[in-house]
């Protein structure tokens, strides 16, 4: 493909280049955007060891504060330190508006879609989602059917993932409608960066984002079942070997409720209490960051010891309010997914602000012959699985890894959706830090921003920018290499 | 406050005063080594074995092997490194309980103990612990001025006096069998000097000592400043003293109505502590009544579990 050097190109900037893919800092004319010159000027004034001094304290900060994830698949409980990079993201304010609207649209209709799903389902009778797509959804949760959950809200907290497309669009990549993490390093990464460069911080005029916490604990308030005014309100966490665990205890301090976990927890007469050092205390709202399958061994996997037994009961009975809801998984399914834009004309009435990217159904036997015949250009995805974790990029993919997920997708269609690989735009980065060839290279990056949902939605402006620090690659998941920076929106 | 999380910050104090006491011992055994002496190198060993409850058949003659292993060794859960990882291991499970500089000393000396075994071998032994004794003081000090002297602060509290209480009893009682007539009155003769001024060091008690009593040391002397000075916080006394009042503030915050054979087994032990004559002790055994102490501990810790951590939750319905 053809690159191009931006200009002024000197030796900061040796290693940019511009290609197809939309570039966060330079116009295709390799003029810079005007939002990001004075960042960019700063970085060139600095001298060398300023900012390589910079660099390690905020190392250092993230370092001490043991913010920190949690790799699986290598040694059991294996910390590492989240990689950040220290050059903002900068989105502007008119950029932010179509996402905020966008996102609200979306969330909204997708809380509706549950709703309508788990109760009268007139969507199905419409035919304008599949019932076979929604029964055979393995996140869709039949105990659900018929329950009244407080204000209606299914999804109280959602972390979309948006991508910027070559045209300089956002797309919706995917909806976290189950347990979204990364929260707490969108709120650290943006303490640091403060700290390390206060003077541009005031001069861009950065809407905050600090307020999260105590949106959220509003949030969770008002989602509290009826005739309890003053709600006992928790978070509970599968513990200390979860890789979130840091963020789960970030936010509860920062909420200042309890961080329980499934121990803690005990259930009589349908109703939750936790256990402490003065006796029983009756639990109301309970932010859960455990999955499904295991929060309660005996209405659901009866192998977990994350869970409280009985916990399904108390909440048919109305007695206390989980966040999110059981069976909302059903609404981020891959193969769903697709159907998303049809769920927003159904019950918006309007068009999706945001769109989603092009999605081809393994059930449908056109798109998957399609598909198959295709595998080298395209990226296949299980539909429940997240974080990276099985997934076929195709035009990396070796010709075995490609044979072995043909026959998976002919084995289980239901299982499997294929997207175009795509070329999502890349963001200037602070490269090499740690020696003395400091320079500033192009990364991709993606989005995401943080969605409440309890007496209204509200988006908090910014969001975790992730980022795939290796030269070229598209995977930005933190257990496979990815980083994340900061997230600037401007209040123009 | 969550029963789960008394119990991790229970065992976060008790794993570091372990350390503590860890770091101590080596630290004067080996100032110990420097000086000639009748006593060998082999008993001073054994002895220090014994007195942290370990086997004294770990000792194979090769003083540096035991060293690492008292230090560094992960497999060894007596280790200093052990300890300090355990007690990181609970603090990470009440992040959100104990305050942000708490965590970051706490995760500083996890640090230093646990990377770079390579760096850390080369440092000698003795810089190595000084710079460990120094942390885990920053952290007491740091507890005590940045976190609030609420609940979790009393457990923490508990923690460490039961484990002080612990040790020095244990120390004494070997003490006991391993120097005969522990507790006579004439001073001390020249070739166990040392050994004296050992024991009282590992309780950081020689200076306190002399402070009291004069430099003349006399066993008896010796075993009434460590069992029963009311004064000095290495003393058995002292703990349990700090014991009590923290099980009677965490009564009132807890708000819990019946703790009540806790506070009678821990108020019984405190005012025998506070009332016996040392020679009562001596006449009726120094041993036995060291047994006795260690085993009212034990006993006072089953109780805190068993109305604080533990309770079935019939109880807890019925109240």
């Amino acid at each position: 493909m053809n690159t191009t050097a931006p200009r002024f190109a000197d030796e900061f900037l040796r290693e940019y280049f511009l290609d197809g893919a939309y570039d966060e800092m330079f116009l295709p004319s390799g003029d810079i955007r005007e939002q990001y010159k004075l960042l960019l000027d700063t970085f060139r004034s600095l001298p060398q060891e300023e900012l390589l001094r910079r660099k390690h304290s905020a190392d250092l900060s993230f370092l001490t504060q043991g913010i920190t994830f949690t790799v699986y698949g290598k040694k059991e409980g294996t910390e590492r330190i989240f990689p950040y990079d220290m050059l903002p993201r900068i989105i502007t304010g008119a950029e932010w508006d179509t996402i905020e609207r966008g996102l609200i649209q979306r969330i909204t209709a997708l809380n509706l879609f549950l709703g309508d799903v788990y109760n009268e389902g007139k969507i199905l009778q419409s035919g304008a989602v599949p019932r076979e797509i929604v029964y055979s959804c393995p996140h869709f949760r039949r105990e659900m059917r018929g329950l009244q959950v407080p204000r209606n809200v299914y999804i109280a907290v959602t972390g979309t993932d948006l991508i910027r497309l070559n045209d300089g669009r956002f797309v919706v990549l995917e909806d976290n409608l189950r347990v979204p993490s990364g929260v707490s390093y969108m709120l650290s990464s943006r303490r640091v960066m403060k700290r390390t460069f206060p003077k541009i911080f005031r001069e861009y005029g950065v809407r905050p984002i600090e307020h999260y916490p105590q949106a959220l604990l509003a949030s969770l308030r008002s989602l509290a079942p009826e005739g309890r005014p003053e709600p006992t309100i928790v978070l509970l966490t599968p513990g200390v070997y979860n890789s979130a665990y840091f963020e789960h205890t970030y936010l509860a301090r920062q909420m200042g409720i309890e961080l329980v976990e499934g121990r803690d927890l005990v259930t009589h007469n349908n109703v939750v209490y936790m256990r402490t050092t003065a006796g029983l205390r009756r639990v109301d709202v309970i932010y859960r960051r455990v999955d499904d399958d295991f929060i309660d061994p005996l209405a659901f996997r009866g192998d977990s010891i994350l869970g409280v037994a009985g916990l399904f009961n108390a909440y048919r009975a109305g007695n206390v309010t989980l966040a999110n809801a059981f069976g909302t998984g059903l609404a981020d399914d891959k193969a769903l997914y697709a159907y998303v834009p049809a769920i927003i004309r159904y019950y918006m009435g309007e068009e999706p602000i945001l769109d989603n990217v092009e999605t081809f159904l393994m059930t449908d036997k056109k798109q998957r012959q399609y598909a198959l015949a295709n595998l080298d250009k395209l990226v296949v995805k299980a539909v429940g699985e997240s974080g990276g974790y099985g997934m076929l990029i195709g035009p990396h993919a070796s010709r075995a890894d490609r044979e072995d997920f043909a026959r998976r997708i002919e084995a289980n269609p239901r299982n499997y959706i294929a997207q175009p690989t795509l070329e999502f735009s890349r963001a200037p980065c602070l490269i090499n830090a740690d020696n003395t060839g400091t320079s500033i290279e192009p990364r991709h990056v993606d989005l995401r921003p943080y969605i409440l949902y309890g007496d209204k939605v509200t988006v908090v402006p910014g969001g975790l920018t992730r980022v795939a620090l290796r030269k070229g690659s598209l995977v930005v998941n933190s257990s496979q290499g990815g980083g994340s920076k900061d997230t600037w929106v401007l209040d123009d | 406050m969550l029963s789960r999380v008394a119990d991790s910050l229970y065992w976060m104090s008790r794993y570091l005063e372990r350390a503590e006491h860890t770091v101590r011992m080596l630290d004067v055994n080996f100032a110990m080594t420097l000086d000639p002496s009748s006593t060998s190198e082999d008993v001073r060993w054994r002895r220090l074995l014994l007195a942290l409850g370990s086997s004294d058949e770990d000792w194979n003659g090769d003083s540096h092997a035991l060293v690492q292993k008292l230090t560094h060794d992960d497999a060894h859960d007596a280790s200093i490194k052990s300890c300090i990882a355990a007690a990181r291991e609970n603090a990470r499970q009440v992040r959100e309980e104990i305050s942000s500089e708490q965590w970051l000393q706490l995760n500083r000396m996890y640090h230093l103990v646990t990377e770079n075994p390579q760096s850390a071998r080369a440092t000698p032994p003795d810089e190595f612990l000084a710079v460990v004794l120094d942390g885990l003081h920053l952290f007491q000090g740091v507890t005590d001025t940045t976190m609030s002297h609420g609940e979790g602060w009393h457990f923490i509290q508990v923690g460490r006096s039961i484990e002080r209480a612990s040790s020095i009893a244990s120390l004494l009682t070997v003490y006991e069998m391993g120097v005969s007539g522990l507790g006579q009155s004439e001073p001390v003769g020249s070739h166990h000097f040392l050994e004296w001024i050992g024991l009282l060091r590992s309780c950081t008690a020689f200076e306190a000592y002399c402070n009291v009593y004069t430099a003349d040391l006399t066993e008896s002397q010796i075993l009434e400043f460590l069992l029963l000075n009311k004064d000095f916080p290495h003393s058995v006394r002292y703990s349990i003293d700090r014991l009590r009042d923290a099980l009677l503030a965490l009564q009132q915050e807890s708000g819990r109505l019946s703790p009540q054979e806790l506070l009678r087994v821990a108020g019984r032990l405190q005012s025998a502590l506070s009332f016996v004559e040392i020679s009562d002790v001596l006449q009726g055994g120094v041993g036995e009544y060291l047994a006795m102490v260690l085993h009212e501990s034990r006993r006072i810790h089953s109780l805190i579990y068993r109305d604080y951590i533990h309770y079935s939750v019939q109880t807890a319905l019925a109240m």
